[in-house]
């Protein structure tokens, strides 16, 4: 029983790797190995988790058989509901409101502050949580947020962009309200009190992203999705709008005629549900980091596990683009704390170099992420030139203190303030030492399909941000999906209020597209071995899980 | 003959103490930690929170981005032989040999209710909403109790000088765990009069810049309309066209 001795963050196995690395430096300062050509391109494309074969099946039952899906979120959609019919009493109300929204993002967040300017009350809106208000993706956005507001940009320049992007896959409609409504939502983040990186003049501040033509992204500092949300989420408290937290949905009920008319909400610590009852839900559960398809490490936060979609599916609303999934090439490989976590494109676009355990440069460092994400995929095993850490896992390092090299004594405090903290943490010092990445899953490209006012094909059912699909098509943008959270949260905000207004009466509650779908699953011969949603992954050690006896 | 594991499979393999928990023969290094006074050997090298998953917790409450952002694992600890009180996030710090351990679910403290709109910009606004930060002892106990090595106390005094651009900027990277508020000896809520003070920064001193009050009209008076309408029926073919053409702004 001894603890790990580490030399400047490292173990000392892994220092004496860095040496080389260091010794290299100097030789490798002036040279990056060429881009690859369209052959090689294709040729490493095919160790991409995306395009590697395996990994992915049909969808064989409901709106979307017969598509392709990762196998992770396709047990999920083939999965049996967590209740039964019969267990949940629907004649008791809970929460009888006009509009429900699921999920505390900056979609869900944002939309609940619309409809409220909308003239909804305060008590007629009820967000939900799964963890505690705030906790999401949105919360950990560094790079910032896209909004074409320079004068030599223009919303058509984003729109073609996000298009490209997207590989043609976005629906065109939909792009169009990204774009075009991206000003006015940093005109609403300025009165809402957003402190937004600005220069001398009082101008934006405003930066390169990866695929864009021109410099628009806003940043807040590197903390531009917590300082989104907690301004938003502030604003949300001062209005009293009824907020639960713990108490994800696990169901959403319909009208049995195919009209969304609320969910079942479930108290994560007592075990009882509650009936929400709605005139309009709103779904903005965000994405799937944590299924870790195909066996990656994610960026995303505790609560991503795909529930929105599971949900949805299930009362007959119509998926699209779910088989891309985006993986970042870097993402932290070390220390274990860290492991996933985003080290942002910028570090390469400032010189920091991909090098393998050899200290040789191998790859050129800005091409298109997902060539470059296979290029340290083969490095690491095809090649075996990767570096293995204490925990078994493989990665590269990235050349860090070349940044400094090339662009002079203290740029890494100036422009990575919080990822230099992040390394401090562990004693690694990002300045002297290079940091070991490997690919990382990043991103839900698709979901469940949307259109400009964030309606689904199931009526009184909207959706907005990372659960969404149509917005990015096959593949994001950074910058875009801040943007996606706060157009579509508000847009879906402001339709559901529309919306709402124009039921008349109150819903009937049913569980009837439930039953309909179990009655799939097993005329399809699926055994009811799975259930989703999921709810949170799970991480508990396999000793303990073993001999683990259910009491209480 | 036995099948050669794909690269896809090994990398699952290789990646798995994050994804689907450790495996016990894995591991080399072991620490005792106590878990709510219960004592657990776990994996050295892990984090707070992976350490307790380890041990066979699951948490609902107290994890959230699992990266350094949200606050959410608040946690106070104690090593054996030390009187100091420690603060940290279970997610971003590293196990230690005899640790004592436990979670702060949740952090009660008041917040003020406000319309921005309708606040005076200055040092009146702070104190109306919270006469506590009156009862500041200087005593830098929420300085040393912040997980994101903040300058708490210094904003607290920028605040009751009314200093707000001081407290906005010192204060931003604040990820509002709750820790300071629940042990300040004077009971301010620090991150919540922070938050009121960088928003009334915000609101009223960062103005809106020219350039995206002129994009704004133009989108209003409807500038791109023709455009939009070529563009938005553009096929595939076309929009790749287009894409092509486009011309990068220079560096």
């Amino acid at each position: 029983m001894s603890e790990i001795k580490y030399i400047r963050g490292y173990p000392e196995y892994m220092c004496k790797l860095i040496n080389i690395v260091n010794k290299t430096r100097m030789k490798r300062k002036d040279y990056d190995p060429p881009a690859m050509s369209k052959e090689e391109r294709k040729e490493v494309l095919n160790l991409h988790p995306d395009y590697a074969h395996g990994g992915k099946r049909k969808i064989s039952i409901g709106q979307n058989k017969g598509d392709i899906g990762p196998n992770e979120v396709v047990d999920l959609l083939e999965a049996y509901p967590l209740i039964e019919e019969g267990e949940i009493d629907l004649s008791q109300i809970d929460y009888d409101v006009d509009i429900l929204i699921i999920g505390g993002g900056l979609a869900g967040t944002t939309a609940a502050i619309w409809a409220n300017d909308q003239g909804v009350s305060p008590d007629k809106i009820l967000l939900t949580n799964k963890l505690r208000h705030g906790d999401s993706n949105s919360m950990m956005a560094e790079g910032g947020t896209q909004a074409a507001d320079r004068p030599n940009d223009s919303p058509l320049i984003h729109f073609l962009d996000a298009m490209g992007g997207g590989h043609y896959a976005n629906k065109p409609d939909v792009v169009k309200g990204l774009v075009e409504d991206a000003p006015l939502i940093m005109h609403w983040l300025l009165e809402l009190g957003a402190m937004i990186d600005r220069e001398e003049n009082g101008d934006f501040t405003e930066k390169w992203g990866g695929g864009t033509c021109r410099k628009r992204m806003h940043a807040c500092r590197d903390y531009t999705g917590l300082e989104e949300l907690r301004v938003i989420r502030d604003e949300f408290r001062n209005r009293k709008i009824l907020c639960l937290e713990y108490y994800p949905a696990i169901e959403l009920l319909t009208d049995g005629e195919g009209r969304a008319t609320g969910a079942v909400l479930w108290n994560c610590e007592t075990g009882d549900y509650k009936i929400a009852r709605a005139k309009a839900t709103i779904l903005a559960t965000g994405g799937f980091g944590r299924l870790h398809i195909r066996g990656f490490p994610t960026t995303n936060h505790y609560g991503a596990t795909c529930d929105g979609v599971v949900l949805a599916y299930r009362t007959g609303a119509k998926l699209r683009d779910v088989d891309t999934v985006q993986y970042h090439p870097t993402g932290a490989a070390y220390p274990q704390q860290i492991i996933g976590l985003l080290l942002t494109e910028k570090l390469r676009s400032m010189g920091a170099q991909p090098v393998n355990k050899d200290g040789e440069a191998f790859v050129f460092p800005l091409e298109p992420r997902d060539v470059e994400a296979s290029a340290f995929i083969r490095e690491c095993y095809v090649r075996e030139k990767g570096v293995t850490t204490p925990t078994g896992m493989r990665g590269i390092w990235l050349d860090t203190p070349l940044i400094e090299i090339k662009n002079g004594e203290g740029t890494i405090d100036n422009a990575f303030p919080g990822m230099r903290r992040m390394f401090n943490r562990f004693d690694i010092d990002m300045r002297k030492d290079p940091v070991l990445v490997f690919p990382t899953l990043h991103y839900q490209n698709g979901g469940v399909e949307t259109d400009p006012e964030g309606k689904t094909n199931v009526q009184g059912l909207f959706v907005a941000g990372e659960v969404s699909g149509g917005v990015h098509g096959k593949n994001r943008l950074m910058g875009n999906s801040t943007l996606d959270c706060m157009v579509y949260g508000r847009r879906s905000g402001i339709y559901a209020a529309k919306y709402a207004k124009t039921v008349k009466g109150r819903g009937k509650l049913s569980l009837e597209h439930m039953k309909k779908y179990v009655n799939m699953l097993k005329k399809a011969g699926i055994k009811p071995e799975r259930r989703a949603p999921i709810l949170l992954p799970e991480y508990r050690g396999k000793a303990v899980l073993a001999r683990m006896i259910d009491i209480f | 003959m036995k099948e050669k594991k794909s690269i896809m499979d090994r990398i699952a393999e290789s990646n798995k103490s994050v994804t689907t928990g450790i495996d016990e023969k894995d591991i080399k290094y072991w620490v005792t930690i106590y878990i709510m006074g219960k004592a657990y050997k776990v994996p050295d090298g892990l984090t707070i929170m992976q350490s307790m998953e380890f041990a066979g917790y699951r948490f609902v409450r107290s994890a959230g981005c699992r990266a350094g952002f949200c606050g959410a694992c608040a946690t106070v600890y104690r090593k054996a032989g030390d009187y100091k009180l420690q603060t940290a996030m279970a997610c971003q710090t590293r196990v230690e040999e005899g640790m004592y351990l436990v979670q702060i679910p949740f952090a009660p403290a008041e917040k003020a209710t406000y319309d921005i709109n309708k606040e005076k910009y200055n040092i009146g606004v702070l104190f109306k909403h919270y006469p506590e930060l009156a009862r500041c002892l200087a005593c830098n106990t929420c300085t040393k109790s912040c997980p994101q090595e903040l300058e708490v106390m210094d904003y607290i005094q920028a605040a009751i000088k009314g200093d707000f651009k001081a407290v906005a900027e010192e204060s931003f990277d604040c990820i509002q765990c709750g820790l300071c508020a629940i042990r300040c000896p004077a009971e301010l809520v620090q991150y919540h009069i922070a938050q009121l003070a960088r928003r009334m920064y915000g609101h009223y001193e960062c103005h809106e810049p020219e350039h995206l009050k002129i994009r704004l009209k133009e989108i209003e008076k409807g500038k791109y309309k023709e455009d939009w309408n070529k563009l938005i029926k553009a096929t595939v073919k076309e929009l790749e066209k287009f894409y092509a053409d486009r011309e990068r702004e220079p560096d």
